[in-house]
C-alpha cells in the first residue's frame, strides 16, 4: 500500500500560488531554521546534516555530509549550488527554483555557515527564465530582509550570493563543468583526479557543490533535526524525494515521497500520484532515475524506491525521474532520441563518447527509419562495450566524466528486453508503431 | 564608445564586479549583448572581451559551446520544441512538424519575414505539459497543435509582447540591493570566522 502521510518537506508551500514570495515565505515559518542555525555553532550545523545522512539528490547519491567534512579540515572558499537540471525528464529542480526560491536560499545560507563560507554561486539553468527572474528577486528580497548580505540577522556571520545564468549545456550539470562555467569557459568536464572539486574547485580552490534540492531540504533539516530526518525512509536512503514522473502516466508531475515506503507501482498507479498508464494500457518498461539509468520491466514495479534497493538490481534512483512506456511506446525510437541526446551533449573532449554516441545514433536512426540490418544489434552492443567495458552496472569508464558511460544504458536496456522488436524493425525495414 | 547602450553597460559592468575573477562573467554579460541585438554582434563580443580582459576569439570560442547563444542573427521569436524522451512520448516529433509547417521553416532555420526561428531542442524541464514549448525560453505550455497555431497569431498581433521579451534571458533579472560588501570587508569576516573555528578545534582538541 502506498504511504501517503510523509511530511511534506520541499514542497510544504506547494499549494500557494504566491509560493515564491517573501511574504508567503516568512508566514509558514521562513527563515526559522536560519535563525535557528545561527544561534549553533557551525560544527553542530554540520553534525545535523550528517545525522541526517541526506544524500545529495542531484544524482549521484553522495552523502551531502561526507561532502562537507571532506573540508572540515582546510578552509573552504566556496560554495556552488548545481541548479543546472537537464537530465531529459527530470523537471524537479525547475519546480523548486521557480516555486520555492527563498527555501534554497535559506538552506544555502545555512549551508555557507555550517562551512564557513562567505561567498556563494547559484548556477541555475539558463532556459529558466522565470525561474532566474523568481530565484534573483527572492535574493533582491533575502538581503533586503537581512537574510543575505553582511551580518546576517545581526550575527558575525556574512554572505554575498550571486545568482549565475547557464547558457544551455547539459555537461554543465556535471560538477567541475559547471565550475568551467562559472569561470567564463566552454563547459568541458575536468579531468579526474582530484576527484572533488573539494580539492581543486572554483578558481582551484576548495569548493562544496550541491544540488538544488539538497539545499533545499536544509531548513528543515535544521529546524527539526537530523535524527528527525534520518528517521523517515529506510536505511541509507533517508528524507523524502521528490520524483518527477513522466511519459505515458495520467497524471504526470512531481511527487514527494518518502524513500523506500512506496514502490514505482505506487508512484505511477495510486491516484494521489500517476493515476495508472494513459487510457488503462499496459506498461511496457520504465526507466526509474533519468535517461542515464538502465531500464527496468513491469516485474520490477513492487521494487521500493530507494537508493540501494534500485542499485541491486542494477539500475539507480539517479535524478529521481521515473519515465513510463506503454505497450504502444516504441523503444527503439525511444533509445535512438535518448542517443541522440547524449551526441548532442557530449562536450567532444574523449573519444569513445563523442564518437561512440555518434555511431550509436546513426545505427539506432537506421533500425527505426528503414536500413537496419540484424547484425546492426551486435554493432550497436560492441560499440556500446567500447564506451563502457563488459557493460556491467555501475559502469566502467572510460572517459573523463560519466556522461559517456551513461550513453550505452538505454541501448543496451532496450536490446536485451526487447530484441524482437528490433528484429520486428529490421523485417519491416522501418518502425512497426507508424 | 561602448557598442552596449548605456544602462546595459552599467549592468554589464555590475555584473562584472560581482565576481571574484571578471571572466566569470561571461556567460551573464553574452545574454545581456543578445539581449540588446538579438544576437551575439562583433561589437557586443569585442565588447565582452574587454570587460572580461579576453579576447573576441576567446569570447566566440567560448560562446559557440552553449546552445543558447546565436552567432548569427535570428528571428524576433526563437521557438523551441522539444523531442526529448517524455515529449517524444506524447507525440514531440508529430508537434515540432507542425510546428515547422505552421512557421514555414525548417528546424535550425528563419522564417522569410524575419520572427521565427526554429529549434529542436533537447528536454527543457517542464515535463508535465509535455510536449514542451518554449518562445525565448518562456515556457508557452502549448502542447497542441492548435493551441500553438493560437500562440502563433497572437505573437503575431504583439499580444503576448509582456510575456515573451527579447532572447537574452536576463531581460528582467536584476541584482537590485544589497549589493556586494567590499572585498576587504568581506576577507576580514572570513579571516575572523576562520580564527573563531581555529580556536574552537584547538578547545576540542
Amino acid at each position: 500500500m502506498a504511504v501517503l502521510d510523509s511530511p511534506r518537506i520541499v514542497t510544504a508551500r506547494a499549494q500557494y500560488e504566491d509560493s515564491y514570495t517573501l511574504a508567503r515565505y516568512l508566514e509558514t515559518g521562513g527563515y526559522e531554521g536560519l535563525r535557528k542555525a545561527l544561534t549553533m555553532f557551525p560544527e553542530d550545523v554540520a553534525k545535523q546534516v550528517d545525522d541526517a545522512s541526506l544524500l545529495g539528490r542531484g544524482g549521484a547519491g553522495f552523502p551531502a555530509g561526507r561532502k562537507w567534512s571532506m573540508l572540515r579540515k582546510a578552509p573552504v572558499s566556496y560554495l556552488v549550488i548545481n541548479g543546472d537540471e537537464s537530465e531529459p525528464a527530470t523537471f524537479k529542480d525547475h519546480f523548486l527554483v521557480e516555486r520555492d526560491p527563498h527555501q534554497l536560499i535559506e538552506g544555502i545560507v545555512i549551508s555557507a555557515y555550517a562551512l564557513q563560507v562567505s561567498q556563494a554561486f547559484l548556477y541555475v539553468r539558463g532556459e529558466f527564465a522565470l525561474g532566474l527572474e523568481r530565484v534573483q528577486q527572492a535574493v533582491n528580497d533575502a538581503y533586503e530582509h537581512g537574510a543575505l548580505g553582511s551580518k546576517i540577522f545581526d550575527s558575525d556571520f556574512s554572505l554575498d550570493l550571486v545568482v549565475h545564468p547557464g547558457a544551455g549545456a547539459y555537461i554543465c550539470g556535471e560538477e567541475t563543468a559547471l565550475i568551467e562555467g562559472l569561470e567564463g569557459k566552454r563547459g568541458f568536464p575536468r579531468i579526474k583526479p582530484p576527484f572533488f572539486p573539494a580539492v581543486n574547485g572554483l578558481y582551484g580552490e576548495p569548493t562544496v557543490v550541491n544540488n538544488v534540492e539538497t539545499m533545499s531540504n536544509i531548513p528543515w533539516i535544521i529546524l527539526n533535526g537530523g535524527d528527525a530526518f534520518a528517521a523517515l525512509g529506510v536505511g541509507r536512503s533517508t528524507g523524502t524525494r521528490l520524483f518527477a514522473l513522466a511519459g505515458r502516466v495520467k497524471n504526470p508531475g512531481i511527487y514527494e515521497i518518502e524513500m523506500v515506503k512506496n514502490t514505482f507501482r505506487d508512484l505511477i498507479y495510486n491516484p494521489a500520484f500517476g493515476g495508472g498508464i494513459i487510457n488503462d494500457r499496459k506498461i511496457k518498461a520504465f526507466i526509474p532515475g533519468g535517461v542515464s539509468a538502465p531500464w527496468f520491466g513491469p516485474d520490477l514495479l513492487d521494487l521500493p524506491m530507494g537508493q540501494d534497493e534500485v542499485a541491486d538490481k542494477g539500475s539507480m534512483l539517479g535524478s529521481g525521474s521515473v519515465v513510463v512506456f506503454d505497450e504502444t511506446s516504441c523503444v527503439v525510437r525511444a533509445a535512438w532520441r535518448i542517443t541522440k541526446f547524449f551526441s548532442r551533449e557530449s562536450c567532444g573532449q574523449c573519444t569513445p563518447c563523442r564518437e561512440g554516441s555518434g555511431w550509436i545514433e546513426r545505427a539506432m536512426y537506421r533500425l527505426e527509419h528503414g536500413g537496419g540490418r540484424m547484425e546492426d544489434l551486435e554493432l550497436l552492443l560492441d560499440l556500446c562495450d567500447n564506451i563502457a567495458p563488459g557493460l556491467t552496472w555501475p559502469p566502467q569508464q572510460t572517459t573523463i566524466c560519466v556522461l559517456g558511460s551513461s550513453i550505452p544504458s538505454s541501448v543496451h536496456s532496450a536490446i536485451a528486453m526487447f530484441r524482437d522488436e528490433f528484429a520486428a524493425h529490421v523485417n519491416q525495414q522501418g518502425c512497426p508503431f507508424d | 564608445m561602448s557598442h552596449l547602450r548605456n544602462d546595459l553597460r552599467q549592468r554589464a559592468e555590475e555584473l562584472v564586479a560581482l565576481y571574484p575573477r571578471p571572466r566569470s562573467a561571461m556567460l551573464p554579460l553574452l545574454h545581456l549583448v543578445q539581449e540588446q541585438d538579438g544576437y551575439l554582434s562583433e561589437g557586443g563580443i569585442a565588447e565582452v572581451a574587454e570587460l572580461t580582459l579576453t579576447t573576441p576569439a576567446d569570447v566566440r570560442g567560448t560562446a559557440s559551446f552553449y546552445d543558447m547563444f546565436f552567432l548569427e542573427p535570428v528571428g524576433t521569436y526563437v521557438v523551441s520544441v522539444c523531442t526529448n524522451i517524455a515529449c517524444l512520448l506524447a507525440g514531440g516529433l508529430e508537434l515540432l512538424e507542425h510546428v515547422g509547417t505552421t512557421l514555414g521553416c525548417a528546424v535550425g532555420a528563419t522564417s522569410d519575414d524575419g520572427v521565427f526561428t526554429l529549434e529542436e531542442s533537447e528536454c527543457l524541464a517542464d515535463c508535465d505539459i509535455a510536449p514542451c514549448v518554449q518562445v525565448n525560453h518562456r515556457y508557452v505550455r502549448t502542447n497542441t497543435p492548435e493551441s500553438f497555431d493560437a500562440l502563433v497569431a497572437e505573437l503575431r498581433e504583439g499580444k503576448r509582447d509582456h510575456e515573451i521579451p527579447n532572447h537574452g534571458t536576463l531581460i528582467r533579472v536584476r541584482r537590485a540591493g544589497g549589493l556586494r560588501a567590499p572585498k576587504s570587508e568581506i576577507a576580514a569576516e572570513r579571516a575572523s570566522a576562520k580564527a573563531a573555528r581555529d580556536q574552537r578545534a584547538e578547545k576540542s582538541a
